[in-house]
């Protein structure tokens, strides 16, 4: 079930990182460590699991530990206490070949400024992955056009990366990441350095590309933006000063923060806005399995419940929910959508939500 | 006991000569026949057949510009003789083979730099370490004054054409050294951890990212090689290197303000030459490569 399971990680750079653990164990402040020791702790004892096939969020502000954390599990940065296994083996104990391999094969990466190679064609980065491993060119270059037709970039494979536009880098890094069809997905702040509507749709696009694909792939996408950590996460964690202060659905972080530090983040989120459909489905029983045909009303896993409110109050039988493929994913009952969406009963915004969808029943 | 720096110095080279004379023997032998060898394929063809050449290839990698200095320019180094109405003339400085002589050897002590100093900038790229070492010792080939190089050069290889290679060459590979290292180090840290990410192997990540990421540095190291390659033509002619420095040789030790002036020259047109089609190989290079 766990894809990766990340266990006591730390990274600690340059000091005495023995010391740093200790004093930080004791209680001491990442500042006052440093202060102390000369050591900076990136990460703080990170423990937790991806599960297969989610898209598992870590969000935090800027020196959070992020990134580290990701480098962390295929190992670009070396852990300094801690260990990583993906399926049960312990990747902390590869030597380089085995690294090489599993580099090759099951993770890659996405990068925040796109890390592509300016000497290289668009296809010629995309094939990057594939060359290294081995393959041969027509081989890897077929497979390097069919991916770039995946993301929407057909008749671009001779351009210069440097010829395009930021979202369109972008497609080239997710590309050349996706080409080799790994079952992770390593995304470092993938989408931060795009303009707000590129960017949504970009999230728009691997939240349908994860759809499409079979097996999808597992993703750890790091970001320091709520809204799309809410957006795109199964579970988020969140990060504060290396250490996990949360990890949980989107629904738990809203509903009940762990800490101070989490409440702060969420207090002023639109709940309506940011929790999906997803949130709040359920199995259907069999007798409405039998009854929900594919042309009764549907709404998307990944609609905002104040989108799917009208057509779920409208109904008098749980709506179905179906993803772009037309899957049955379960279904949303009335009574479950309302008590998600009059939760912390009192916040205005919410009330208005309601009210504006009754009165939108009634028209 | 005599603790002096100079005899120390010349105690290294004579110690050097007497332990090493098999190495130097084979050093000089091929660097003295690939020098010759270049020598003799530049001659090869009739001299307006390489003026054509030399043109075609600089108008090829730079521009129309360069390639008709280069024809007017190389036109004068050569000579022509003919009749008109009954009277013998001859124009032209009659240089062209010294100058290609001159060629053979910067090409010759080029490809020395660039065969050690490519590596040896790889190296301290991958190094903080031997980028230490390193430094200083560029420093101190490229501040010593270019002459001192010469003796060194004559007690381990004589007289000739190989000490003078060797000279240039001492002279010549830092910037090439220190391009290389600066071209790698600059590669942007993401592609390189874009590279590893991907499961590259060292051999790899050096040939396929950092080497072509860097190449518009390198061969911006590599013009300003062949212009202190040249520059060293006139002092390594000093020690019977022959080419260029002769006639400027000449002209100096006998006060001939003629052929001091015509060897200088043919050195300034050959310099333009080698540094526009270098510069526009670099260019050519960078557009295709240029940071992201
Ligand atoms: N090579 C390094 N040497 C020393 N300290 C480092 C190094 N790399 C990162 N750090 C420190 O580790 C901490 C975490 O950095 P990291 O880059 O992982 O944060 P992040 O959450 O990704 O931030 P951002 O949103 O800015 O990308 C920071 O305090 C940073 O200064
Ligand atoms: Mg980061």
């Amino acid at each position: 079930m766990a894809v990766i399971e990340v266990e006591g990680l730390w990274k600690i750079f340059g000091g005495d990182p023995e010391r740093a653990r200790e004093r930080a164990r004791e209680g001491v402040s990442k500042a006052e460590v440093k202060a102390e020791t000369g050591s900076v702790i990136a990460v703080n004892d990170a423990t937790f699991e991806v599960r297969e096939q989610e898209i598992f969020v870590v969000m935090g502000l800027s020196g959070s530990g992020k990134s580290t954390l990701l480098r962390c599990i295929n190992r670009l940065i070396e852990p300094t206490f801690g260990t990583v296994e993906v399926h049960g083996e312990d990747v902390t104990a590869y030597d380089d070949e085995q690294l090489r391999d599993i580099r090759r094969t099951k993770m890659s990466m996405v990068f925040q400024n796109f890390g592509l190679f300016p000497h290289r064609s668009v296809l010629g980065n995309v094939e990057y992955g594939l060359e290294v491993a081995g393959m041969s060119k027509s081989e890897r270059e077929e497979k390097a056009r069919r991916t770039l037709d995946l993301v929407g970039l057909e008749g671009y494979e001779e351009s210069r990366p440097s010829e395009l536009s930021g979202g369109m880098q972008q497609r080239v890094g997710l590309a050349r990441a996706l080409v080799n069809d790994p079952e992770i997905l390593l995304m470092d702040e993938a989408f931060s350095a795009l303009d707000p509507l590129i960017r949504d749709e970009m999230q728009n696009e691997l939240l349908q590309l994860q759809e499409m694909w079979d097996p999808a792939a597992t993703i750890l996408f790091i970001t320091h933006d709520l809204d799309e950590a809410l957006k795109m996460g199964d579970r988020i964690a969140i990060m504060k000063d290396g250490e996990l202060a949360q990890v949980g659905t989107p629904t738990e972080i809203l509903t009940n923060p762990a800490d101070e530090y989490v409440r702060s983040f969420v207090e002023n989120v639109n709940r309506t806005k940011v929790l999906q459909a997803r949130t709040v489905v359920r199995d259907p029983r069999d007798e409405e399995e039998a009854r929900l045909r594919t042309d009764s009303p549907s709404v998307h896993p990944r609609a905002p419940l104040a989108e799917i409110l009208p057509t779920v109050l409208k109904s008098d039988q749980p709506v179905a929910v179906r993803n772009g493929q037309g899957d049955l994913k379960g279904v949303v009952s009335r009574s479950a959508l309302m008590e998600e969406v009059t939760r912390n009963a009192g916040v205005d915004l919410e009330e208005e939500a309601v009210e504006e969808a009754v009165t939108a029943q009634a028209s | 006991m005599d603790l002096n720096i100079g005899a120390a110095f010349e105690a290294l080279i004579d110690w050097l000569k007497t332990n090493f004379e098999g190495f130097f023997e084979v050093a000089a032998t091929a660097i003295g026949s690939t020098t010759e060898g270049l020598e003799d394929v530049l001659l090869l063809l009739p001299s307006w057949v390489m003026i054509l050449l030399f043109t075609a290839l600089a108008w090829w990698v730079a521009s129309r510009g360069v390639a008709l200095f280069t024809l007017v320019g190389m036109g004068l180094l050569d000579s022509y003789e003919f009749a008109l109405f009954g009277t013998e003339i001859a124009v032209g400085m009659g240089y062209w083979e010294i100058t290609m002589e001159t060629l053979a050897l910067i090409l010759s002590s080029t490809l020395l730099s660039l065969l050690i100093g490519i590596p040896l900038g790889i190296w301290a790229a991958k190094s903080d370490t031997v980028d230490a070492i390193i430094r200083p010792v560029l420093d101190f080939m490229q501040t010593m004054p270019a002459f001192v190089y010469l003796i060194p050069a004559v007690v381990l290889f004589g007289l000739g054409t190989v000490p003078g290679v060797i000279a240039t060459f001492i002279f010549a590979t830092p910037p090439c050294v220190r391009l290389t290292n600066l071209g790698i180090r600059q590669v942007s840290e993401e592609a390189i951890e874009a590279a590893q990410s991907f499961g590259s192997t060292p051999t790899q990540m050096l040939f396929k990212v950092e080497l072509p990421m860097a190449l518009p540095t390198i061969l911006a190291g590599i013009n300003q090689t062949v212009l202190l390659a040249l520059s060293m033509v006139v002092i390594a002619a000093l020690i019977g290197s022959g080419g260029l420095g002769d006639p400027v040789v000449q002209g100096i030790q006998q006060l001939q303000i003629a052929t001091g002036f015509e060897g200088g020259l043919a050195i300034v047109i050959l310099a333009i030459f080698l540094d526009r089609v270098t510069q526009a190989i670099g260019e050519r290079a960078g557009s295709t490569a240029q940071a992201a």
